[in-house]
């Protein structure tokens, strides 16, 4: 039976996997998965103190709603995000990020 | 008619008047100068009507500013026997004064400007003598002040007149500020601005706790007359103002501006005399004042600055009459001839300016009375009333003054008799240079009399500058504005005066008999105004313009080196440093948005 530690050790490195993504791949849409996996990694710690937390004996739900609303709000920024890489590569024939650097100084 | 009516038109005629020759007549000079004088003939048959109706009361307009029931300035007229004699002495100098200006202003540039600022001048005037409360008067006290401002400044492209009108307006605004502290502090007492409450407010609580501050109320408020009617030491401005034209320093001497102190102080008169400290302080400086201009006005050279000091140091005398805190009649009756004769003799002198090409120099002069008869008779008329000789106007009202002196205040009496004995000295002095002796240059060679519009205005002026202190008239006039305690004069006083007069004709006759060509006697001191001109200048230039210029190092350097631009320069080198963070590598951006929450979270847990 894993403990709650382990299960925050297994989203701790989901989140350093889709940290690595995000600064060091460079297709974007690679980085756009990667952050998902972000989100993921918060989800999957917020199920695992939802487990632990026994309040006077009970199990309390709050931490699993709240998952369920991350899910359903991932999946439209999801749906948005993709739209604008989409027109994205199609005004700019590319995906790379390092092609993107117009708003610098 | 009711009279209320009367007394509105009175006092509103001549600001239509200004108003409509500004907008419509500019281009018409008979119009311009027709409406300004249909006005002041209005308001001198408004203002005989007042005074044959005996006009008694608050006339209420409208409530000016009003705050519930403790706090309310109305705008009302207050006609009672003392503005009624007022408004006879100025609605009646102000037709001639303006019908004079016809033949005076002939051939100036601005004809139109000029009258609209006389009658601007005679509105704000009719509105400080019918005003019924302080406020009020204290608001057409300022009006005064621009229409003179604008009168005296009438050549403004000349520096000299420009410099006179400044200085006129500025120290005048000086006395005003006492005027508005006093002001405030009878309201404090009293809780109103009315005359009628003011003078009864004696016995108010707080003036009877303190009589301290009774007397610095009523000093506060002598403060705006010794602005306004040219009392030492602020009395700079009225020789300087001589630069505007002759008939606005006539009307400026006579009947409207300077009249307006003593005026104030008649007006406020029952709650001035009701406190010792402060009827002291205003003798003593009418009498310093009368001294003082008339040594001045021995040593003057222009023809008009010799009137302009005697103008000071007859409004002395006045504001000493006020001090001896007998009756409000005592100065008024003293106005009541002076505004006469001096108008007189600002019009001859101006008809001589006329003559003599606007050459001003009595220097210059000499030889006139036969080339300028009426000139001559009619300055002669307004001379002997204002030296006070027997049975001319100045005579009785200065006799009843030192009288009153000598029964009341010695000290004031004997300064008084000396500048008693002045005023014929330099008045012969005056009379003897200019019409006497042989023309001392072209002009005066050719010198001319003035044409009639100008001549028959000096003769109407004559007959009352002879007259107006006769006992029937003076009875006419004041029997209701106080009493004279004229059956006291003791025989004492009399011959005093009547020897001072003497002494000064006779020393003058010694020294300028024959009319030299120049002046025998110099005295730089009295020449240069007891260098008190000189010593305002050096005052402002030191003090005002050392402090100026710390506050334009102060401006230039802290406030506008550290604080405006320091504080630009901070900001753009801020956004300087900060711009080179705009890499435009998302992937950077998310390493400082990752570093930063980092830092949070390090500084939640770490930093206490």
């Amino acid at each position: 039976m894993p403990t709650l530690a382990d299960y925050l050790i297994a989203s701790g490195l989901l989140f350093a996997v889709g940290l690595a993504g995000v600064m060091l791949r460079r297709s974007i849409i690679i980085i756009f998965m990667s952050l998902e996996m972000m989100l993921n990694a918060a989800n999957l710690s917020l199920v695992a103190f939802s487990r632990n937390n026994l309040v006077s004996g009970h199990q309390n739900f709050d931490a699993q709603v709240l998952v369920f609303f991350i899910i359903a709000v991932a999946a439209a920024e999801v749906a948005v995000g993709l739209a604008i890489i989409v027109s994205l590569y199609r005004a700019r024939q590319t995906t790379h990020v390092e092609d993107l650097d117009t708003l610098k100084f | 008619m009711h009279l209320s009516t009367v007394a509105w038109i009175t006092l509103v005629a001549p600001l239509v008047a200004a108003g409509l020759i500004l907008l419509v007549t500019r281009t018409s000079k008979p119009l311009a100068a027709g409406l300004a004088i249909l006005s002041a003939l209005i308001t001198c048959a408004g203002g005989w009507a007042l005074f044959l109706g005996g006009a008694e009361g608050n006339f209420h307009g409208f409530d000016w500013i009003a705050f519930g029931k403790d706090f309310c300035i109305p705008f009302d007229l207050a006609l009672d026997p003392l503005s009624r004699t007022m408004l006879i002495v100025v609605t009646t100098i102000s037709p001639i004064v303006f019908i004079y200006s016809i033949g005076y202003m002939k051939e100036e540039e601005g004809f139109w400007r000029f009258f609209a600022g006389l009658a601007l001048f005679l509105f704000s005037m009719l509105g400080i003598v019918l005003a019924g409360n302080l406020v009020m008067m204290f608001i057409f006290w300022e009006l005064v002040g621009v229409s003179s401002y604008i009168l005296i400044g009438h050549y403004f492209s000349k520096e000299s007149a420009a410099d006179a009108a400044k200085q006129a307006f500025l120290v005048n605004r000086i006395g005003d500020f006492g005027f508005m502290l006093g002001i405030l502090l009878f309201w404090m007492a009293t809780g109103g601005f009315s005359f009628a409450g003011i003078n009864q407010s004696a016995g108010a609580e707080i003036f009877v706790k303190s009589p301290g501050l009774l007397a610095a109320a009523c000093v506060l408020i002598f403060c705006g007359t010794v602005g306004k009617s040219a009392q030492f030491p602020l009395h700079v401005w009225l020789p300087n103002s001589m630069e505007g034209p002759t008939p606005v320093s006539s009307l400026l001497h006579a009947a409207t501006m300077v009249a307006a102190g003593v005026y104030l102080l008649a007006r406020i008169f029952p709650i001035l005399s009701a406190s010792p400290q402060a009827s002291e302080i205003v003798a003593w400086t009418g009498a310093i004042t009368a001294l003082g201009a008339g040594i001045l006005a021995t040593q003057q050279d222009d023809i008009k600055g010799i009137l302009a000091y005697s103008t000071i140091s007859q409004l002395g005398y006045m504001v000493t009459a006020a001090g001896l805190a007998i009756s409000a009649a005592l100065p008024m009756f003293h106005l009541f001839t002076h505004a006469f004769f001096k108008c007189l003799l600002f019009l001859t002198a101006g008809s001589v300016i006329i003559g003599m090409h606007h050459q001003q120099d009595i220097w210059k002069m000499g030889g006139l009375a036969k080339k300028m008869p009426v000139t001559f008779v009619t300055y002669l008329c307004g001379m002997l009333a204002l030296s006070g000789c027997f049975f001319f106007s100045g005579h009785y009202s200065k006799d009843l003054i030192m009288a009153c002196a000598w029964e009341h205040h010695r000290g004031v009496f004997w300064v008084v008799v000396i500048a008693a004995a002045l005023t014929p000295f330099y008045m012969t002095r005056q009379a003897l240079v200019v019409f006497f002796g042989k023309p001392r240059s072209e002009h005066a060679e050719h010198a001319h009399e003035s044409p009639l519009v100008m001549i028959i205005p000096l003769i109407l002026l004559a007959i009352p500058a002879v007259c107006a202190g006769y006992r029937p008239v003076e009875h006419y006039f004041f029997h209701s504005v106080g009493s004279l305690a004229e059956p006291e004069i003791p025989h004492f006083v009399d011959i005093v005066f009547g020897a001072a007069f003497f002494l000064g004709v006779a020393l003058a006759f010694l020294i300028y008999r024959g009319a030299p060509a120049k002046d025998p006697v110099r005295i730089p001191f009295f020449h240069n105004r007891f260098y008190i001109d000189d010593f305002y200048f050096w005052i402002v230039r030191v003090i005002q313009g050392g402090f100026a210029s710390i506050c334009s190092f102060i401006d230039r350097w802290f406030i506008d080196g550290i604080l405006v631009r320091g504080s630009a320069a901070a900001v753009w080198s801020a956004g300087f440093a900060l711009r080179f963070l705009q890499v435009g590598n998302i992937q950077a951006y998310a390493f400082f948005f990752g570093a930063g929450v980092v830092g949070l979270i390090y500084i939640l847990l770490n930093v206490r």
